[in-house]
């Protein structure tokens, strides 16, 4: 075992760990909290996995941006300081559905890959990830940046119930 | 002794673990001397601006304030609010200085240097993706300000963590935008080798040789980077997580003047250090030496571009000071508009047109003027047809207060007349009347006004 394998095997751990505190835990802005430590210890991951670039861009989008805006938006519904304790609804349904896309996906990738090496010299440098992203995988990246215009134009229609009414009500100018 | 200037990312990982702790501690006093001479300069420079003397009491020019500051600070009571999630509250200033740290750690301090028989880049580490780390450690220090105004559990406190993740975010991507331009022209993301790009001589603008910073290069980056700079270490005239007018003390408040405190404003002068870095170090030529200095053939070699560096990063401090002491804080509706709505528009086009002139260069000189002039030709068109704005319709007060959902709190109409300031009313009240045969003899008659 090298020190990498260790290193890979301890950050699992803690992925794991702490992806299980997120949904165990009572308190709101605490299962944030952990999901920033499991999203942490994937990019380490990576990082290991001398994916320099891919983990970086992990910490800035997932770490930096997403449980950020997550927890703006817990702040400003509410925040109880605390433990809430009408959290928890039956958990079996989501186990079923958690559990069997995790386990499928695992059977996937492990099916696809089987005994088969990578060479782990600049693997994850910048120059490649663009070529392979922008030449071969080009359509997958186009499709998924068109699924998120379409949440992005989906979140503003629900937040805006006035568009498309009769006549619109006057402009807000205290608007955020 | 002639040593090879330019480190490449080779020149890495080769320094023993003395060495490697040298330069570990050298960049900590970086930020811990730059904070102590930061704050004192801020308070110097603005008590200048407003005519007044400003700390000079303690040690030459009032030098050693801010250590008699943090001394006193040291000694204060700490204080832990009832209501606060204790982990939390202690936390999250420890997160806001660290990340701080963390993001010195790439900046290159200057060439490569012999320390005692060791031949070194004056740089901690150096990786190839080294400004995404700045970014990354940047987008994490969000969490220390959002993190103590929840944790402090009362409500200016947590509207100043709102306030602040919100603009931090926004701009955040205004500046990882505005960097994006100086990858696509230093073709690296490593901060040695965009140094190393920005030392070509070969940008002779008419007599003077002038330097091929990236400020010059690449301008309208630099202003974006800059401003969402400012917005990002919520620095005057963008301090709305802290707006002391309006929601107290923003964030802090409830951290009053312990040595969390102070870990909170360290952590606010060790990310202006840091971003200044990072602007000089992106757009001002990192530690090579500004124009009328090259002419020295020794200018770029040896300890000197730590002057260098030192130098162009005080100017942007200065910079900081200067805002600070001259503009008043924006309201939040228009910094928001300013950054989603010009800072980010304009970014883009930036880079669309970077990157268009990059794709062309290599082109013939008849495809080269056909795209050049269809773009052109397009612009013009767009401009043309463009809608002009209709103006919006006036909506009687009454309507619009009828119009409130159901519960709504009594809020000022938008149509609001503002008062004249004192100033027109002095101007007014000093007019003389125009009387017909001279004054008369009821006294002066008031003045009308809006």
């Amino acid at each position: 075992m090298t020190v990498s394998d260790v290193l890979l095997l301890g950050l699992g751990a803690v992925a794991v760990g702490a992806a299980l505190l997120v949904v165990t835990t009572r308190h709101l802005v605490r299962a944030g909290l952990y999901l920033v430590v499991a999203l942490g210890a994937v990019a380490g991951i990576y990082l290991v996995l001398a994916a320099e670039l891919v983990a970086w861009v992990q910490v800035l989008i997932y770490v930096g941006a997403v449980v950020v805006l997550l927890l703006f938006a817990v702040m400003l519904t509410r925040a109880p300081i605390g433990p809430s304790e009408d959290l928890d609804r039956p958990g079996w349904p989501a186990l079923l559905v958690g559990g069997g896309s995790g386990l499928g996906l695992a059977a996937l990738l492990v099916d696809a890959y089987r005994w088969s090496t990578v060479d782990r010299d600049q693997v994850g440098d910048a120059q490649r990830l663009g070529t392979e992203i922008f030449r071969s995988w080009v359509l997958p990246f186009e499709v998924l940046s068109v699924l998120l215009l379409a949440a992005l134009v989906g979140a503003i229609v629900v937040s805006r119930p006035e568009v498309g009414r009769a006549r619109p009500r006057p402009p807000d100018r205290g608007e955020r | 002794m002639t040593l090879a200037q330019d480190p490449t990312l080779a020149s890495f990982g080769h320094d023993p673990w003395w060495l490697i702790i040298i330069k570990i501690v050298f960049a900590f006093l970086f930020g811990l001397v730059g904070t102590l001479l930061g704050v004192w300069m801020e308070r110097r420079v603005v008590a200048r601006m407003a005519v007044r003397p400003g700390p000079n009491r303690h040690g030459p020019f009032g030098l050693l304030q801010t250590l008699a500051d943090g001394l006193k600070m040291a000694f204060k009571e700490d204080i832990m609010p009832r209501a606060a999630d204790k982990v939390v509250y202690f936390l999250a200033p420890t997160i806001s200085v660290v990340c701080g740290f963390t993001a010195l750690s790439v900046i290159p301090f200057g060439p490569m240097v012999s320390i005692f028989g060791h031949h070194t880049p004056l740089q901690v580490t150096d990786i190839p993706v080294a400004v995404l780390l700045v970014l990354a450690v940047s987008s994490i220090a969000v969490y220390g300000t959002v993190l103590a105004g929840w944790a402090s559990g009362s409500p200016y406190p947590l509207l100043g963590g709102l306030r602040a993740s919100a603009q931090m975010i926004s701009y955040e991507v205004a500046q990882g935008l505005s960097i994006v331009a100086v990858f696509l022209t230093a073709s690296s993301m490593s901060t040695s080798q965009i140094v190393a790009a920005q030392a070509g001589n070969d940008t002779s603008w008419g007599p003077v040789n002038a330097p091929s910073w990236y400020a010059l290069l690449l301008l309208p980056s630099f202003l974006i980077y800059f401003v969402s700079a400012v917005a990002e270490t919520g620095r005057a005239p963008f301090d709305l997580p802290e707006g002391e007018s309006e929601i107290v003390g923003g964030y802090f408040t409830e951290y009053a003047s312990s040595l969390k405190w102070a870990l909170f404003m360290m952590a606010e002068y060790v990310h202006m250090l840091v971003v200044s870095s990072v602007a000089t170090t992106l757009f001002l030529g990192g530690w090579r030496a500004p124009w009328p200095i090259t002419l020295w053939s020794g200018a770029n070699s040896g300890w000197w571009p730590l002057l260098w560096f030192f130098g162009k990063v005080a100017v942007l401090l200065f910079v900081f000071v200067w805002l600070r002491g001259t503009l008043p804080r924006l309201r939040y509706d228009q910094f928001m508009h300013l950054g989603w709505k010009v800072l980010l528009p304009v970014n883009l086009v930036w880079i669309l047109l970077l990157a268009g002139i990059n794709v062309i260069n290599d082109w013939r000189t008849r495809d080269r003027l056909l795209v050049i002039g269809g773009v052109a030709l397009a612009a013009l068109l767009i401009a043309m047809l463009w809608p002009t704005r209709r103006p919006e319709p006036e909506v009687p007060l009454q309507e619009q207060v009828d119009a409130r959902p159901p519960g709504s709190f009594p809020v000022p109409p938008i149509d609001l007349q503002v008062p004249p300031s004192p100033r027109v009313r002095r101007e007014v009240a000093e007019r003389q009347p125009a009387t017909v045969g001279g004054p008369s003899a009821g006294g002066q008659p008031e003045e009308k006004e809006g």
